[in-house]
């Protein structure tokens, strides 16, 4: 069994979110960078619990990005996976990511590949769905659950007010959400053995981005909260009605 | 021309279909042709109807292997479809099923795209669409480079658009490849409108104490024929099931009012709710940073007020 997961570099979920070179640019400026939390609570540690079923699975992680993305990657070796990959390239567009990921995934021959369900800063949900595109793979987005029989894999994903339950023969693409795996914390162990674990960087094939973020803008400031007495529902009901008009 | 994707699940057309026709009418009246609609498999709703949301043609792909849905086969398919029908900008809504596709339709298309469009592209230069980012703490306005664009639209975030109008239904033969997965169950919770699809929520974190006080909660769901929902810590302990936790790692949602009581508002509940239109904090402390996310806010016993705003909502509505 051989898994590539995907992982990507975000900023903390609590960090302040500004913009510099006239909103042209994220401000980076003190700003904490994490692994994707999907990437890491429920693709990543998955695939970990699936190599501690059984110990002959491979794990490779994969990285779109700068040296400066390595500290993650890093630190997603010291939770678990045998060796990283990172594809030397810059970019924002999901086109080109995927491209780089689908790369890697074609030469890996893998029988998983795992992505979370999105990430926390562009929020575009594509790898997963591009990549298995790209490779013409079966996809299961929104994974809350995934068992191994053989080549068989039983999975079940959110859906509209419940959840699907689907059988797939590997090699599949999934995207995973809250229920797949629950999150770890890396030991000192994982940390040491992560120091000298591979770490390959290689170069993308040259892609023409299909999208360019031209500005970003924060949103209009709340106006302020209205208060309303405790007892003067009658009021609070007066204004969803005729002022917010949502009943 | 640009082609809608419609939704459907159990034979039915989802509700947020509508808004995503509605949205790509608009798009094809600012560049000046036509919307029209495409389904995969067969559903029950009268397709002609449509027509009210400004799409002048339904394609219909009437194969029941596409009665349910396999992200390969169902991309693979509307591909060809957009292919086949020329057209210039492919519109999904931004639901569970239009996020599983539209990024593989536009890899097939050679398209690019933009998921989680907020507004309306602006086609005056070039062609540039703006989409929440950061968990809703920003916009990126976004120029899609190439003769094709795929969109998907954040759910609310453009409303529906009715006018008096038929549409012409066409059956449109693709060849549908094999399915990529075996579906063996389907669970739904019977007789609830979906989160995702609610344009009313209520919600309840701690500040409600335990399971056995949600009664007031769901007094005021009912008053309102609003959806409940509820934080993580409430998930966690297993007060409320685990499909009904709004937040970064649970549903994101985004109603046209949200009502959270007794929640704190973290960041990570934020980043699942942001979106609401219109939000209601009921909290005891007048302090919780849920407050400065708010439109309105009541501060005090929580055990007082939701009874007091159920019957407010049941005497407005018996006099309306």
């Amino acid at each position: 069994m051989k898994i590539l997961v995907c992982i990507s570099k975000t900023p903390d979920t609590t960090a302040k979110i500004a913009f510099v070179e006239g909103n042209t640019k994220f401000d980076e400026n003190g700003v904490q960078w994490i692994i994707n939390p999907y990437d890491e609570w429920y693709s990543l540690v998955k695939a970990i619990e699936l190599k501690e079923k059984d110990p002959t699975t491979i794990i490779h992680l994969v990285t779109v990005g700068g040296a400066d993305a390595e500290p993650i990657i890093r630190k997603a070796l010291a939770l678990g996976g045998d060796e990283a990959i990172r594809v030397n390239s810059i970019s924002n567009d999901s086109f080109s990511v995927a491209t780089s990921i689908a790369q890697v995934a074609k030469e890996g021959a893998y029988d998983l590949i795992f992505t979370g369900k999105e990430t926390i800063d562009y929020n575009s949900s594509c790898i997963g769905s591009m990549v298995s595109a790209m490779l013409d793979l079966p996809f299961v987005s929104l994974a809350t659950h995934l068992e191994l029989n053989g080549t068989t894999a039983t999975l079940k994903r959110e859906i509209e007010g419940g959840e699907e339950t689907c059988e797939a023969i590997l090699p599949i693409v999934v995207s995973c959400q809250k229920g797949m795996a629950e999150q770890r914390i890396p030991n000192m162990r994982g940390i040491m053995a992560a120091r000298t674990k591979p770490l390959k960087v290689i170069e993308p094939a040259s892609i023409a981005a299909s999208t360019t973020i031209k500005t970003f803008e924060l949103p209009p400031a709340k106006s302020g909260v209205k208060l309303i007495d405790a007892d003067k529902m009658d009021e609070l009901v007066k204004l969803l009605k005729e002022e917010a008009k949502v009943i | 021309m640009v082609l809608i994707y419609i939704d459907q699940a159990d034979q039915q057309i989802k509700k947020s279909t509508q808004e995503a026709l509605s949205y790509g009418a608009a798009i094809a009246k600012q560049l000046g042709t036509t919307a029209e609609a495409l389904l995969l498999g067969n559903v029950s709703d009268n397709l002609t109807a449509l027509g009210n949301y400004g799409v002048t043609k339904v394609h219909h792909i009437n194969n029941a292997q596409l009665n349910t849905f396999d992200a390969k086969v169902n991309a693979t398919v509307v591909a060809h479809a957009a292919k086949k029908l020329n057209a210039t900008v492919v519109v999904f809504a931004h639901n569970i099923n239009g996020k599983a596709i539209a990024p593989a339709v536009a890899v097939k298309l050679q398209a690019g795209i933009v998921t989680g469009a907020s507004s309306l592209p602006d086609t005056t230069n070039g062609f540039v669409v703006t989409k929440t980012v950061f968990s809703g703490k920003a916009f990126a306005a976004i120029q899609i480079e190439t003769p094709i664009k795929v969109i998907s639209l954040n759910q609310n975030s453009f409303g529906v658009h009715t006018q008096e109008a038929t549409a012409i239904v066409e059956i449109l033969d693709i060849t549908v490849p094999a399915p990529s997965i075996k579906i063996t169950s389907v669970d739904k919770i019977v007789g609830e409108i979906p989160l995702t699809e609610a344009s009313l929520v209520v919600s309840g974190g701690r500040g409600l104490k335990g399971p056995e006080n949600w009664g007031i909660l769901l007094d005021l769901a009912k008053s309102l024929g609003a959806s409940t929902a509820c934080s993580r810590p409430v998930s966690d302990a297993d007060w409320r099931p685990h499909h009904e936790h709004v937040g970064q790692t649970g549903i994101q949602i985004a109603p046209n009012l949200y009502i959270a009581i007794g929640i704190s508002g973290a960041i990570q509940h934020l980043a699942g709710v942001n979106r609401s239109k219109t939000i209601v904090v009921i909290n005891k402390d007048a302090e919780a940073p849920f407050f400065k996310a708010a439109d309105y806010g009541v501060v005090g016993d929580a055990f007082e007020i939701v009874p007091a705003l159920t019957a407010a909502i049941i005497k407005s509505k018996a006099s309306a």
